[in-house]
């Protein structure tokens, strides 16, 4: 019996067109755009100015704050400006523009294929290294890793939880990550371990990935201490929360952090970057993205620099299908439909989908019709149906007493009601509320 | 039979003396006194209960009207005036006298002017909207055009143009209550002085970008020229982040501004067509 979550859950249809096709690498772009606020936090300040010529791999805006990360030139040329543009969230904000000029990389930084196993740093210098490499969650929430070693005091840490589940359908970067650089991922968790000073590592992979766990379990027997555990398929596996309860069964409680249960989770992207900056000297400033879709003629993972535009890669795949509804950056379960396809692919970016228009439209509206499913596949144990009309009426309190907080916005809820009610829309903007109100209380 | 009866109707008959005995009691214990001027002072109140004074409801400003000093910052913005110095009467206060206002609109990006970019299909809701992105325009600031305002509006004074896409408020059912400006989660209403006649003057955009990208998301976009603030002969007009802003109680409506805003931001409304050197002078004096 294969270990999985307990509550609520669903099973969308895999659709993992690319999980056979190889990482290749993108040309680089004529001009890259990166913006400052590629992470959870403060957004980064720039410090360079227009016309300065950067390297790839260059710091270019430093992290303001604790919660805040570093960013890095990701081609080198010509800084042509720094002004605001659209970005993925729909809203301008400052970003470095750079005229691409050659590939000229900084001397620091060891550009070869070679495997470093060997841990020479103290946990002290892996941190430090992780925080000037501007590393952020790579699963998508890019919340800066550094922040999520530094436990806060009197929490005690036991075990690391490496997420290499996947379960947004589509999706693949992670996945073809594992098989062709499973070694390297296997060093990055090794160094996290020695950074977070635990003993042991547990990788948790969904079911539908055979092959991943195959390799995986073989290069862990020259790992003490990294453990591979295959799941059940079940969609919001990714979740924190749902791994730590399918792995070790431990409940993270209402309102809690996976570090009160004594776990830290990382994404399998997330370590891979910590063994270049760590082992190799490199910055963050490419990531695996998967360009997909049902009428996609090329659907493929590339190795991206960051601030390529996303049209650029559509360019690479085919071109823009004909019957494209949406395009939607992430997966099709908790993805965000782009408003052009200019927009940047920044630290965040796990894949870009191309939905035909007859998938991507809404359906109307029904009645409720109290069949209680959104109930049954919430993985918070929230009543989703509840918490829709309580937004309707502004009852923030009751919002407040419902833990509409719990939300993570998987939308189980929205994607299950058989009268396609607009479910999660509801609740993220009851949360936004509530999340407002909580926060002027505490000042 | 008729003894039972009986028997009945005199148990009743002491029950209910024996309560009404208890209850004449209860109450004189429990008593609470309630100035009476509360109930003349609601009367006078338009019993709207908008909440646009700030309490919840009428009979919550005509409790704090009673029990407060002096009449500051106490203002029943429907009534107006003419209500609140009936109340001051009732009180033996002074009133204080506030000008007349009225919600403004600062968004023109009707499409006509700010071409649709992209398409959503979402609930309909402007709060959603601004949760989720920017709005369907490339300008990020401007109206979203999904009417929560005209859902709050107790007065029936907004309604959305069909044509336009934007609300249009109706002046002379506004009562400036202030539910719309709270609505608009673009904070586009603005509460201004109500002049005689309903003439208008005020910069109709809120859009803080550089003026190559507002002017390319709409056309008219107020650009951040400065021409305007250059030009005004009163100081009312104000630049911060690209953007001009007129204060209605400096303005004088002399409406050089107008003619000098080469986007057609600032809007005149309610004043004759034809403007000759004569007719600027006249309103001025």
């Amino acid at each position: 019996m294969l270990k999985t979550f307990t509550k609520g859950g669903i099973h969308p249809p895999d659709r993992k067109l690319t999980a056979h096709t190889c990482i290749q690498s993108l040309p680089l772009p004529a001009t890259a755009i990166i913006p400052v606020s590629q992470h959870l936090g403060a957004p980064a300040i720039p410090v360079v100015a227009k016309g300065d010529y950067v390297k790839t791999g260059q710091l270019i805006a430093k992290g303001n704050g604790f919660v805040s990360s570093n960013v890095h030139a990701s081609v080198s040329g010509n800084v042509a400006k720094i002004e605001d543009v659209t970005d993925i969230s729909g809203y301008r904000r400052q970003a470095i523009v750079i005229n691409v000029a050659g590939d000229d990389w900084l001397e620091s930084i060891v550009r070869n294929e070679f495997l470093d196993r060997e841990i020479k740093l103290t946990g002290e210098e892996i941190l430090k290294k992780i925080a000037d490499s501007g590393i952020v969650g790579l699963g998508g929430a890019t919340f800066p890793t550094q922040v999520k070693i530094s436990v806060p005091r009197g929490k005690k840490v036991d075990c690391l939880v490496i997420n290499g589940v996947e379960c947004e359908p589509y999706l693949t970067s992670d996945h073809r990550l594992m098989l062709e650089k499973g070694e390297e991922i296997l060093v990055g968790v090794e160094l996290l371990k020695r950074a977070m000073d635990v003993k042991i590592a547990h990788i948790g992979i969904e079911n539908n990935k055979p092959d991943a766990i195959r390799l995986m379990r073989k290069l862990t027997v020259s790992h003490k201490g990294i453990e591979i555990h295959a799941l059940k398929v079940k969609y919001p596996q990714g979740g924190e929360k749902q791994l730590i309860k399918a792995i070790l069964n431990r409940e993270v409680l209402s309102g809690g952090l996976p570090v009160d249960v004594g776990v830290v989770v990382f994404n399998v992207g997330t370590a891979f970057a910590v063994y270049e900056a760590v082992q190799k000297n490199k910055p963050l400033f490419e990531r695996i993205v998967t360009i997909t879709g049902k009428s996609v003629r090329q659907p493929a993972n590339y190795r991206v620099r960051i601030g390529t535009p996303i049209s650029s890669l559509i360019q690479a795949s085919g071109g823009i299908p004909e019957d494209t509804g949406k395009i939607i950056s992430g997966g099709p379960m908790m993805g965000k439909a782009l408003i052009n396809a200019d927009v940047p692919v920044m630290k965040g970016s796990s894949g870009i989908l191309l939905i035909p228009s007859g998938e991507s439209a809404r359906n109307k509206m029904q009645p409720c019709v109290r069949c209680g499913k959104c109930v049954s596949v919430c993985p918070m144990g929230l009543e989703p149906y509840l918490l829709m009309p309580l937004t309707e009426q502004k009852n923030f309190d009751r919002l407040e007493v419902e833990h509409v907080m719990d939300c993570m916005e998987c939308g189980s809820c929205s994607y299950t009601c058989p009268a396609d009610r607009p479910l999660l829309d509801y609740i993220r903007l009851g949360k936004s509320n509530v999340g407002k109100i909580i926060r002027s209380r505490k000042k | 039979m008729s003894v039972t009866i009986l028997y009945t109707i005199i148990s009743l008959s002491l029950l209910g003396a024996i309560s009404a005995v208890i209850l004449y009691f209860v109450a004189q214990r429990f008593k609470v006194y309630e100035d009476p001027r509360i109930d003349l002072v609601e009367a006078e109140l338009p019993a709207a209960n908008c909440g646009g004074c700030g309490f919840a409801g009428c009979r919550n400003l005509a409790e704090n009207l009673v029990k407060a000093e002096t009449m500051e910052g106490l203002f029943c913005p429907v009534g107006g005036n003419a209500v609140m110095s009936k109340i001051a009467v009732i009180l033996g206060r002074q009133a204080v006298i506030q000008d007349p206002r009225i919600a403004v609109l600062r968004c023109n990006g009707s499409c006509e002017f700010r071409p649709i970019t992209n398409h959503y299909d979402g609930v309909a809701s402007c709060a959603m909207v601004s949760a989720m992105y920017g709005g369907e325009t490339g300008c990020t600031y401007g109206c979203v055009g999904c009417g929560d305002c005209t859902l709050v509006c107790s007065f029936d004074a907004l309604h959305m143009d069909p044509v336009t896409g934007l609300p249009v408020v109706d002046d002379a059912k506004c009562t400036a209550c202030g539910a719309c400006v709270k609505a608009c989660p673009k904070n586009l209403f603005e509460l201004r002085k109500r002049w005689k006649g309903e003439k208008k003057i005020y910069v109709a955009c809120l859009n803080e970008d550089r003026g190559p990208v507002a002017s390319r998301n709409c056309k008219v976009a107020c650009i951040g020229c400065s021409k305007c603030f250059k030009i005004c002969p009163f100081e009312a007009i104000t630049m911060h982040n690209y953007l001009a802003f007129i204060d209605s109680d400096k303005c004088r409506l002399c409406r050089k501004c107008v003619t000098e805003c080469p986007t057609n931001s600032i809007l005149e409304i309610g004043f004759p067509v034809k403007k000759t050197l004569s007719d600027e002078k006249a309103v001025i004096s």
